[in-house]
């Protein structure tokens, strides 16, 4: 097999050069001849009643060509939500109206209540300060607990309060697990927060609408995650536009991390105002704008308990969280708190008895989405920090705990009490390579070194195991998705032999063009240079979900495993009419078609072109070409896992705390490039690090948000970040897709922040601040310091 | 945010009282003031041109009067839009006391800013506030103080440079040329 080019190479990222080079292809670089530019006048009050919004003075302007607001989308529909959750009573969750722009009421800031498109920015920009908004302020709702008291304002009149829904998971354990809690030895509670973060993907999103006259057909251009998934939201949903004259393109993307898997206003405002004034439009936020209307993310309150017996083994966990949804539902925001949560507080133990209940509440704030990770961080989160408080409490090791606790290999596949079922893993496996790479036997005399400095080191550990892969289509149906949630991809080999690859995953900066041409080559035997990988353009994909989740190799992969597979079948029926042998006699090896036993074989291009010119060929059973398309349904979910260390120096006079090493080890089963899989986890590392120590979205008691910049919303920079030690040595392949691979995506950001803050505690405990057992993330210097001072 | 400060000025309480409430002494005082028109009873029309952080804007706002008890307190609400930069409102109780130099003049603010300048620049509200409130009252003061005789002479020494300059250019002497000198409110209503 060509290991330079095939599984398990670190092929460098073929779309780096250009990324890299600045010739990377960005929706912002589109530019249309005609084509109008939009400007989004927003909220600038929490709560209000929109009174009147005046856009005469502001039409008149120089440049305008229209001014857009509520009125003008009377006759489409609102933004959809992709899954209805249903609560612990059998009722489904309220779901309010998400109108395109603010009809009746402003909700948050940032709320667009008017679209202004002229000739140029500037005029649209100018006009924008010309319309007269009349709102009645109404006071906020902010406090996710406030909001839920009887007579509290309410965020959305036609509902009958803020609560979203009341779930609760598994709801008939609700009594057992009440009960192990009466009868339990040991009974931990831990109250904590997981902060309210900002994606901020280096590009802003983008979005221009496009409209061909003659043949009715819309096009967009849009910073999207998921084409597809964008042209069936808005093109059923929102403009009822049917998919064959609805073409969505998201070109290069600089990033998402979950913000742009949605369907936004934005898009269908240009796409609608494209048609109606037979020009392209288009719209580019601004980063100011992008802090109050991309998707933000986490946002739980949660109080967390844990049920031990006398030998301190895991008997029932409960949990109490209210999730902040803000002011509207957002494509997949109820799944994120539910199935993408309640599903993985088992992690990686065998606790018997677990219930989860979640209060999803609405806010006037921006709305609240998947970020990185998405439930799974908030599961692993909690389940990690009172472990740790357990083990404190009980007087017993922390990482003895855990392995006390762990599910063992001979366990799987594991039916958790919590629905999924776990295939396969190794968790003493990661937690021993964990302990290697870390040095943690040297631990105790680099913490005497520190002392002598006068600083307190501190060594944090946390495991964790997240459902990837998402998802199977006929589960995630029961469970409420509006969707289904298979790949496809189509594998098209041209005639002399280089092949095409149309994939319905999007690559934003995972390096599918890179990692999907190895798996092709692998499987073939050719050259990767000879792999071409096409994505996030319907008009030639097919319909396929998009990339988030970690899902795309495992899913998206899998398809075109399966399409390519094909292929093969079909290449051997033509080599065994070329050759004259029996299919059965044909093998396929280093790109070459050869009769088992002999040295009779035909390479892979002979193949190829016979199949497009087929001369000498079996046309009387077999068509001609070669291209095949394959969907992929995964029968269940993958189930990466791993153990992080995190050690720490807290400078007790400063209370800043400073990461000394961070180590990963991860199982994510077969690994297909490991440079790029290790990227995935520093890129994960520095969001789930930054989200500990730096990272909070803060709004007003106003609603005001205050973090509304780079300012404010402390992005981790290189120098707050240590060198990485990541390993991914550990290997249980996935039992259920053909690579064996699991996904890497999210896995930095989810077993991340629970090391860091467990170090902190660790570190204070250790230097005689027995009183701290918990910090609130971000653990910033005034917090570290209050904590230590408070007493 | 809040505000709680008091200034001494060296006026007598109806001086400051008649000035405080001047549109014309507010146009003087108020930094970045385009214009300010009407009276106590209907409230003031202002227009403010200001940089708060990185956000320029100009507010157009109004100014209420309320509580009046003339030459002791009154409340002042008012609200300023900025377009698309966003909004600045709020309120402030203001006491007149007589002390042996003048006036004590006590202020409680309570003020909130949203949109852009809440979202850029909320961590320099406090101090952008406190610069406007000094900037306001170093002119306040000048306005209705008394000048000095030195600050007079010097005054009369600029205006007689300023006047030779203009002389020399060949431009129209004009008496007052909009640059007010110390002490101008006091001496326009005859202090």
């Amino acid at each position: 097999m060509p290991k330079d080019g095939g599984i398990g190479a670190s092929v460098k990222r073929r779309e780096d050069v250009r990324f890299l080079t600045g010739k990377g292809r960005y929706t912002d670089d589109i530019n249309i001849r005609g084509q109008l530019y939009a400007f989004f006048l927003r909220s600038d009050v929490a709560h209000g009643k929109l009174k009147a919004v005046h856009t005469a003075a502001a039409a008149a302007m120089p440049g305008v060509v229209q001014v857009f607001t509520a009125a003008d989308f009377a006759a489409v529909g609102g933004i959809p939500c992709g899954w209805q959750v249903t609560d612990r009573f059998g009722k489904v969750m309220q779901e309010p109206k998400h109108p395109v722009l603010a009809d009746g009421k402003v909700r948050h800031v940032g709320d667009p209540i008017a679209m202004v498109v002229a000739e140029t920015l500037d005029q649209a920009r100018d006009a924008a300060e010309a319309i007269d908004v009349e709102i009645d302020e109404l006071p906020p709702v902010l406090n996710m607990k406030d909001a839920l008291k009887d007579g509290a304002p309410k965020v959305h009149d036609e509902l009958t309060s803020n609560l979203c829904y009341d779930w609760g998971f598994v709801e008939e354990n609700r009594e057992a697990v009440a009960k192990a809690f009466e009868g339990a030895a040991h009974h931990i509670t831990l109250e904590l927060r997981n902060n309210r973060l900002i994606a901020n993907p280096m590009e802003p999103r983008v979005a221009v609408g496009d409209y061909e006259d003659h043949s009715g057909m819309h096009t967009l251009y849009t910073t999207s995650q998921n084409p597809h998934v964008i042209r069936l939201l808005m093109g059923a949903f929102v403009l009822g536009i049917p998919e064959s004259k609805l073409r969505v393109v998201a070109p290069d993307v600089g990033g998402g991390f979950g913000s742009k898997i949605y369907h936004y206003a934005e898009e269908a405002a240009v796409t609608f105002a494209a048609k109606m004034l037979k020009r392209p439009v288009k719209w580019t936020c601004s980063r100011s704008e992008a802090f109050i209307s991309d998707a933000q993310g986490r946002d739980h309150l949660t109080k967390m308990e844990l049920a031990l017996d006398k030998d301190h083994n895991f008997l029932a966990i409960r949990t109490e969280t209210h999730a902040n949804m803000g002011a509207y539902l957002s494509t997949f925001a109820p799944s994120i708190p539910t199935w993408l949560h309640g599903t993985l507080m088992a992690g990686n133990y065998k606790t018997p008895l677990i219930y989860v209940n979640v209060k999803a509440v609405f806010t006037n704030t921006v709305p609240v989405d998947a970020y990185r990770g998405a439930g799974r961080p908030e599961a692993t989160y909690q389940l990690e920090r009172i472990i740790d408080l357990a083990a404190r409490q009980l007087g017993v090791d922390p990482i003895e705990l855990r392995r006390k606790n762990f599910i063992t290999p001979d366990q799987f596949p594991y039916q958790t009490p919590v629905a999924v079922v776990y295939d396969t893993g190794n968790y003493q496996a990661t937690m021993d390579k964990l302990l290697e790479l870390s040095d943690h036997a040297g631990f105790a005399k680099r913490l005497e070194e520190s002392k002598k400095r006068g600083k307190l080191r501190g060594f944090g550990i946390a495991h964790y195991i997240e459902a990837c892969g998402i998802a199977p289509s006929n589960l995630v149906g029961q469970l409420g998705a509006r969707a289904g949630l298979y790949e496809s991809a189509t594998v098209r080999v041209n005639a002399t032999g280089s092949i095409t690859v149309f994939t319905g995953s999007h690559s934003h900066g995972q390096g599918h063009e890179t990692s999907f041409a190895q798996v092709i080559s692998e499987m073939i035997g050719i050259d990767s240079a000879q792999v071409e990988i096409v994505h996030g353009d319907t008009s030639n994909t097919p319909m396929g979900m998009g990339t988030y989740g970690s899902r795309s190799l495992a899913v998206g992969g899998s398809a075109m495993v399966k399409a390519t597979n094909k292929i093969i079948n079909k290449a051997k029926k033509i080599a065994a009419h070329l050759l004259e042998a029996s299919e059965a006699d044909i093998e396929l090896k280093d790109g070459k078609f050869t009769v088992a036993g002999t040295d009779k074989s035909k390479t892979w291009v002979d193949i190829t072109l016979a199949a497009y010119v087929p001369h000498n060929y079996p046309l009387e059973s077999l068509e001609p070409g070669l291209e095949e398309t394959a969907f992929y349904d995964p029968s269940n979910f993958t189930y990466p896992a791993g153990a992080y260390g995190c050690e720490v120096e807290v400078d007790p006079e400063t209370g800043k705390v400073t990461i000394l090493a961070f180590t990963a080890a991860d199982d994510f089963g077969n690994v297909v490039n490991p440079m790029i899989v290790e990227g995935q986890v520093h890129g994960g590392l520095a969001q789930g690090i930054g989200q500990a120590l730096l990272e909070n979205c803060v709004f007003d008691e106003n609603g005001q948000l205050l973090s509304g910049s780079f300012m404010d919303y402390a992005m981790p920079r290189a120098d707050d970040l240590p060198f990485y030690k990541v390993d991914h040595s550990c290997v249980t392949p996935c039992t259920h897709n053909p690579l064996g691979v699991k996904g890497c995506g999210e896995a930095g950001a989810i077993g991340s922040p629970p090391a860091v803050v467990n170090a902190v505690i660790d570190a204070l405990q250790r230097g005689g601040h027995t009183h701290v057992t918990h910090i609130d993330m971000p653990v910033s210097p005034a917090r570290v310091w209050a904590a230590i001072n408070n007493r | 945010m809040k505000l709680s400060d008091s200034r001494d000025i060296a006026a007598a309480p109806e001086v400051v009282w008649s000035a405080i409430l001047d549109p014309e002494v507010l146009h003087q005082c108020i930094p970045g003031c385009q214009s300010m028109t009407g009276t106590v009873e209907d409230g003031f029309e202002a227009v403010v041109k200001q940089k708060v952080g990185p956000v320029s804007a100009t507010f157009t706002g109004h100014v209420s009067f309320s509580d009046v008890v003339p030459g002791q307190s009154l409340s002042i609400t008012g609200e300023g839009k900025g377009g698309v930069a966003g909004f600045a409102k709020g309120g402030a109780a203001v006491t007149f006391e007589p002390i042996p130099e003048g006036t004590r003049l006590t202020y409680d603010v309570d003020a909130s800013v949203g949109g852009k300048i809440a979202q850029l620049g909320s961590r320099i509200v406090d101090s952008f506030t406190k610069k406007m409130a000094d900037e306001f009252f170093a002119r306040f003061q000048d306005a209705v103080e008394p000048a000095t005789e030195e600050e007079l002479a010097a005054a009369a020494a600029a205006e007689a440079a300023a006047a030779a300059e203009a002389e020399a250019l060949g431009e129209e002497v004009v008496a007052d040329s909009g640059d007010h000198k110390k002490g101008w409110f006091r001496r326009m209503i005859g202090g």
